[in-house]
Order: structure tokens, then C-alpha cells, then sequence
């Protein structure tokens, strides 16, 4: 079969060039609390709280975090599905935080989405191969139905489905496979980044293994970049290149994979980090166990949002909620430990 | 009562365990000729996928599966020496809560969320013990303050939605050892929570353990989670057991090729690897298990062409390490195999 999507720049990806495909600058998204007898906005959810970062061309960008603390919301607002109540993402060097209408459908060719649920976010109704081809349609009309076709079976078999899955329908396949299908349809328009959100939580183990590798082969073959979010911070690891750790809408520390696995500077980073479980009996670790849950993000702690739970937190803690800064090369971290 | 704790007698017992389920008319074995015992005072991990059938067992054991759907076919299930398969659900609902309870993975489902936390931990208490209402909610404090929950006087008031699924887990386990059961079924309960909670869920469950000396069957499918706080292990395939041995020598010598397999696909904190190890295909529907043979055999990457007709059996093949599968059967009879 006669492969037909950019092959030539995938070497690129191997080298990890320096260059930013995508900056967010201080990005806050807010959901709105509504209450009262005229459902008047009474408060917000800080779902994202000024958080800024940047993805280099041909990385793998890791976000962790627990549940509700924002990763999914940045990952939406990236892709503009829903709208950033202030600061700026700029993708590829232009400035998509404002766009509307067109322009951001124009745009969004570029940057597409792989969800966590393989059940819920296929259509049941459509088979395999118009799923896959329907982004195709869409943004180009014009595009001969013969054409199309071809397209999605190069995608089908580049995926690894078998080849008769273009007449099936999704509920004909396992949860591997409707993943599959959904990377299918994201990669349909030659997109330069895709945003994998808990892509694989939902699936056992050794399916998880074969999609993670599916992910990896295609990323060196399409030059693609991704924003990988997930909570399981073994996964996490081994797909990513540099790795955010967000709590309570905050971004708490960055760096590559290295330095936050080997050297975690944040307290939360080292908790996070001490609580995996390890497949081995013989390694008793040092474990730090947190007191409590994760504060509300309607009424998150004055100070740094993690003082509440922080074993090292100090009177000042409740007071000035730390900026994330540099104190290490590439090594950002956002506590007063470091100031 | 007394004599049982110092005699030889197995705090559990389950033999050739068949529990099938009726899929358009015939019945199809999701557990398929399971034994094992459980000591007192030990902690049991099973693992596998999902449709293993790790769920369908511990269900079986407390004879809660649907009515009409799934039936046990055969086999023993002993508890404390004595035959409890056949037990009506009379007799069934003085053990169950009381002697062996059960947690299970999602605490808001189980939990009634029309009653307060109060009311549903003493429930318990009223069913097994004559207490006063008075002496019920202060046990009921008592327990949650043992499972780590600091306003439990608030608590006790309160509504399961008003708890995080953290809290929530806290207050089913201490549903579970309101009556200091002597055997606990966990079924998956850390998989719906957060990797922090998770830790702390997993102390609490060692905590009680060790205090209440209960046995714990810990099912999971997390391999990190079993080498955590178990003793021993099993690893279920399709049904059936086919890996058993004692948590240090299956973590450090995997013997069935599904078991190394499982062990290869989860990604390791301190190996850097371009690619995980992956097992080809998926688990087959009920009705379209292989019938004969090693029913991994279609997915191994080292069956033989024997392995299709000849059924493995559960053997030792080092002391305190059972296996299920032909590899180790010819290494046994002198064969000489070499596994690797």
C-alpha cells in the first residue's frame, strides 16, 4: 500500500529541535458558578490558573496531575474547545487565542484531539470508515469520494486495524481497537499536534502497551507532536520527552522526564511521585503519604494551593503563592522552598 | 469458635470452583475449575484482565451473583472447614458482613446515597449484634476514626455525596470491619481513585489488617498494588488460575508466558524502553473460548503445536511456585526444556 503522508521530515523528530510549536502564556480558564434566584455568576471554578508553558516541535509534552486539577481544561483550551478567560496561546506563531469562526476552523486542521473514552466518542450510528474519513469531507469538499477512500485505508492499516474494518462499525471492536480508530480519525488531516487526553486510561494493560507503541511509531512516521495527558505517572514517563505537574489549576513544576523523576523538586512532585506502586516487592521506597484530598477549585487555599496538604509548608506558605520559576536549567518549579 | 483459630483448618477453602454464566440459552464457565486457599491473617492479590473472571469468583464466594444469569455448577467453597455453597441466603446473610465482607471498586455506587453514613455503618451493627441505638453510633464514630476519617462526628451526619471518592472508600472499608470480619474481598478498591489517595487507601487497608488480623483477597489488576501489600498471588487467564505462588518469587522469576508477558507491557519507573511488550489479541468472549488445550495458547508467543489439544494443569515447578503450562510439564518429566 502506497504510503502518502509526510514521510520526509521524520527525522525531526528524532532530533527534538528547539523551536516552540506551542506557547501558553498565563492561562487562566474559569468556569462561571452559577446560583441564586436569576442564576447570576456567584463565583468561579479556577480550573486553570495562569498557567504558562511551552511544547517544542517533535516532543512529547507530559501533563499530570490528579482528578480536578485542570490538566483536561489546559488541554481543551489549547484546542480552543472551550475559551480561555485570559492569556494567550500561540501555536506555531500565530496567535489563536482570539480567533473565531472560520479562521479557527482554518485552524484547527493543525491541532487535533484523541479523547479517553474509545466507548463515547465514536459514533455508533457511522461506520469505521466514515468516521475516519469525515474530518477528510469536511475540510476538503472538493476531495473525490475515490480519494477519500484511499486515504482512510492507508490510515486504517497504518493503525494497525485489519482491513475489512472500514465497513464495521465501532461497536464491533474491542476498546484497543475503538482507540485505534479514534487516532485514525485524528490523524485524518496531517495534523502538527495531537492532544492524547488519558488516551489509554480506560484500557487494560497489555492493550495499553500496544497503544502506547502505536503512538510512539506514529510520532517518529508523521512528525507529530503531542500533548499527553494522564494521571499514571508510569505512562506517563515513558511516553514523554518534558513533563508538567499541575495541582488545583496550577502548574507546579516543569522539566524533562529526567530531572522530575530523579530529582523532583516540588514537595507534591515528590509525593506524587513516592505513591506509584512498584511491581516490585523488594523495593520498600520512602513513602510519603499526604493527609487529605484535594481542596476544592471553587475555594482554593489562599497562598500556594498546596500548602494545605505540604509536609514542609511553613507559616509564609498560606501567605504569597509562589511564581514558577527557573532554578535549574530547563527546571522550572513554583515553591518558596527555592526562592 | 476458639478451636478454629489454632487448628490446621484453612480459613478458606475453594475447590474445582465452576461458576457459569447462560449466554443464549447455554452456559458458559467464566470461572473455570478454580482452587485455592486463603490462610487467616494473609493477604491474597488477584490479577489479570478484564473478563479473567477475578470479579465472577469473589462474587461466587459471597454467592452475590445475578440472580438467574450466572450460577455455580460445582465445586466446594469451605469456610472455616465448613461447606458454604449450599447455604440459603439465610443462613448466607449471617455471613455475609459479619465473617466475610466485601469492598468493591466504586464507593459511590455502593454506598446508598438516600441514608447518611451514620445510618449505614450502624445497619450493619444492628444486623449482626443486639446493640442500642446509642452504641451503634458510637461505634459507628469509633470506626470511622479508625480508618482515618478526623470529623467523624460530623461525618456520621452526613450524605455519601458530600464525601470525596477517597472518604468514601474509608467508609466502606469501615463498613466492612464494623463486625471484624475474619475475611475481607477487596474488589478493585483503588482503581477509581487518585494515585495519592490511592497510597493512602492501601496503608489504611495494611493498617486494619494488621490490627484486626483479617485475611484480605485483594483483587486488581495492578501489578504495582499486589507487589505493595500482598503475601501471595494469583494470576487468573480466561477463567482460571494460572500462575500461583508467593509475592517475592513471582515479581523476580514470572514463570507462565502470560504472566511475563503482563509484567513486559506495564511501563517500569527506572528502565528507559523504546517499546513495551504487548500480548497480541484480546481476551476471547465466553463463547469463544478455545475448548480444548491451554486457552492462552492462541495469543502465546511460545506455544507448540501440543499446546492446543493437551489442557495444562496447575503444578508446582519450584516449591511454593504452581504454574499452569506445558513449558514446565516436559521440563518436569526430564524433558529438559529450556525456559527463559
Amino acid at each position: 500500500m502506497n504510503i502518502t503522508i509526510n514521510n520526509e521530515n521524520s527525522m525531526t523528530a528524532k532530533t527534538k529541535s528547539k523551536k516552540n510549536l506551542l506557547e501558553v502564556k498565563h492561562l487562566k480558564t474559569y468556569y462561571p458558578v452559577k446560583g441564586g434566584f436569576f442564576r447570576r455568576t456567584i463565583g468561579h471554578v479556577k480550573a486553570v490558573d495562569n498557567v504558562s508553558f511551552e511544547i517544542r516541535k517533535g516532543e512529547t509534552f507530559g501533563l499530570v496531575g490528579e482528578s480536578g486539577c485542570g490538566k483536561s481544561t489546559t488541554g481543551r483550551t489549547i484546542l480552543r474547545l472551550l475559551s480561555p478567560t485570559e492569556g494567550q496561546i500561540i501555536f506555531d506563531g500565530n496567535d489563536i487565542t482570539n480567533l473565531s469562526g472560520n479562521k479557527l476552523r482554518e485552524a484547527r486542521k493543525d491541532f487535533q484531539m484523541v479523547f479517553q473514552d474509545p466507548y463515547a466518542s465514536l459514533n455508533p450510528m457511522q461506520m469505521v470508515g466514515d468516521i475516519i474519513g469525515e474530518p477528510i469531507k469536511n475540510f476538503y469538499p472538493g476531495k473525490q469520494k475515490k480519494e477519500i477512500k484511499e486515504e482512510v485505508m492507508d490510515l486504517i492499516f497504518r493503525v494497525g486495524l485489519p482491513s475489512d474494518a472500514y465497513y464495521k462499525y465501532a461497536h464491533e471492536f474491542s476498546g484497543g481497537q475503538r482507540q485505534r480508530i479514534g487516532i485514525a480519525r485524528a490523524l485524518a488531516l496531517k495534523p502538527k499536534l495531537i492532544v492524547a487526553d488519558e488516551p489509554v486510561s480506560a484500557l487494560d494493560v497489555s492493550v495499553q502497551s500496544q497503544v502506547l507503541n502505536l503512538l510512539k511509531e506514529l510520532q517518529d512516521e508523521f512528525d507529530l507532536t503531542y500533548l499527553f495527558i494522564a494521571h499514571d505517572l508510569s505512562v506517563v514517563k515513558h511516553m514523554s520527552d518534558r513533563i508538567g505537574v499541575m495541582y488545583l489549576g496550577n502548574l507546579i513544576e516543569v522539566a524533562d522526564k529526567h530531572s522530575i523523576y530523579d530529582e523532583p523538586l516540588h514537595p507534591y512532585t515528590q509525593a506524587l511521585i513516592s505513591a506509584i506502586p512498584e511491581p516490585d516487592p523488594d523495593r520498600k521506597k520512602e513513602r510519603i503519604v499526604l493527609q487529605g484530598d484535594v481542596p476544592s477549585p471553587s475555594n482554593p487555599p489562599s497562598g500556594c494551593p498546596f500548602h494545605t496538604r505540604c509536609p514542609m509548608a511553613k507559616e509564609a506558605c498560606s501567605e504569597i503563592k509562589p511564581k514558577l520559576k527557573e532554578v535549574k536549567p530547563d527546571h522550572r518549579v513554583a515553591c518558596i522552598l527555592y526562592d | 469458635m476458639e478451636h478454629y483459630l489454632h487448628s490446621k483448618v484453612p480459613l478458606l477453602e475453594i475447590k474445582n470452583l465452576e461458576t457459569a454464566f447462560k449466554i443464549d440459552g447455554n452456559y458458559y464457565n467464566a470461572v473455570d475449575q478454580v482452587s485455592f486457599t486463603v490462610e487467616r491473617g494473609k493477604i491474597l492479590g488477584v490479577v489479570g484482565e478484564s473478563g479473567c473472571g477475578k470479579s465472577v469468583m469473589s462474587l461466587s464466594i459471597m454467592k452475590l451473583l445475578p440472580k438467574g444469569a450466572g450460577r455455580i455448577r460445582g465445586g466446594e467453597v469451605k469456610f472455616e472447614g465448613k461447606n458454604i455453597e449450599h447455604y440459603s441466603e439465610k443462613e448466607m446473610n449471617k455471613i455475609r458482613g459479619k465473617d466475610i465482607s466485601m469492598i468493591f471498586q466504586e464507593p459511590m455506587t455502593s454506598l446508598n446515597p438516600v441514608f447518611t453514613i451514620g445510618y449505614q455503618i450502624e445497619e450493619v451493627l444492628h444486623n449482626h449484634f443486639k446493640i442500642t441505638k446509642e452504641d451503634a453510633r458510637k461505634q459507628s464514630i469509633k470506626l470511622l476514626r479508625s480508618v482515618g476519617i478526623s470529623r467523624a462526628e460530623q461525618i456520621v451526619n452526613e450524605y455519601p455525596h458530600q464525601l470525596s471518592g477517597g472518604m468514601r472508600q474509608r467508609v466502606m472499608i469501615a463498613m466492612a470491619i464494623a463486625c471484624q470480619p475474619k475475611l475481607l474481598i477487596a474488589d478493585e478498591p483503588t482503581t477509581a481513585l487518585d494515585v495519592t489517595v490511592q497510597a493512602q487507601i492501601l496503608e489504611l487497608l495494611k493498617d486494619v489488617q494488621s490490627v484486626n488480623d483479617m485475611a484480605i483477597i485483594l483483587i486488581t489488576h495492578d501489578l504495582g498494588v499486589v507487589a505493595e501489600i500482598c503475601d501471595e498471588v494469583m494470576v487468573m487467564y480466561a477463567g482460571e488460575i494460572v500462575e500461583r505462588s508467593d509475592v517475592r518469587s513471582l515479581f523476580k522469576a514470572p514463570k507462565h508466558p502470560y504472566t511475563r508477558l503482563l509484567m513486559d507491557s506495564i511501563p517500569k519507573m527506572d528502565v528507559e524502553e523504546e517499546k513495551l511488550g504487548s500480548i497480541k489479541g484480546i481476551v476471547p468472549s465466553l463463547k469463544d473460548m478455545p475448548r480444548t488445550g491451554c486457552k492462552f495458547a492462541n495469543r502465546c508467543p511460545k506455544a507448540m503445536p501440543e499446546c492446543t489439544e493437551l489442557k495444562p494443569v496447575l503444578a508446582e515447578a519450584e516449591k511454593g511456585h504452581e504454574v499452569s503450562c506445558l513449558l514446565y510439564e516436559s521440563s518436569k518429566t526430564g524433558e529438559g526444556t529450556n525456559v527463559t
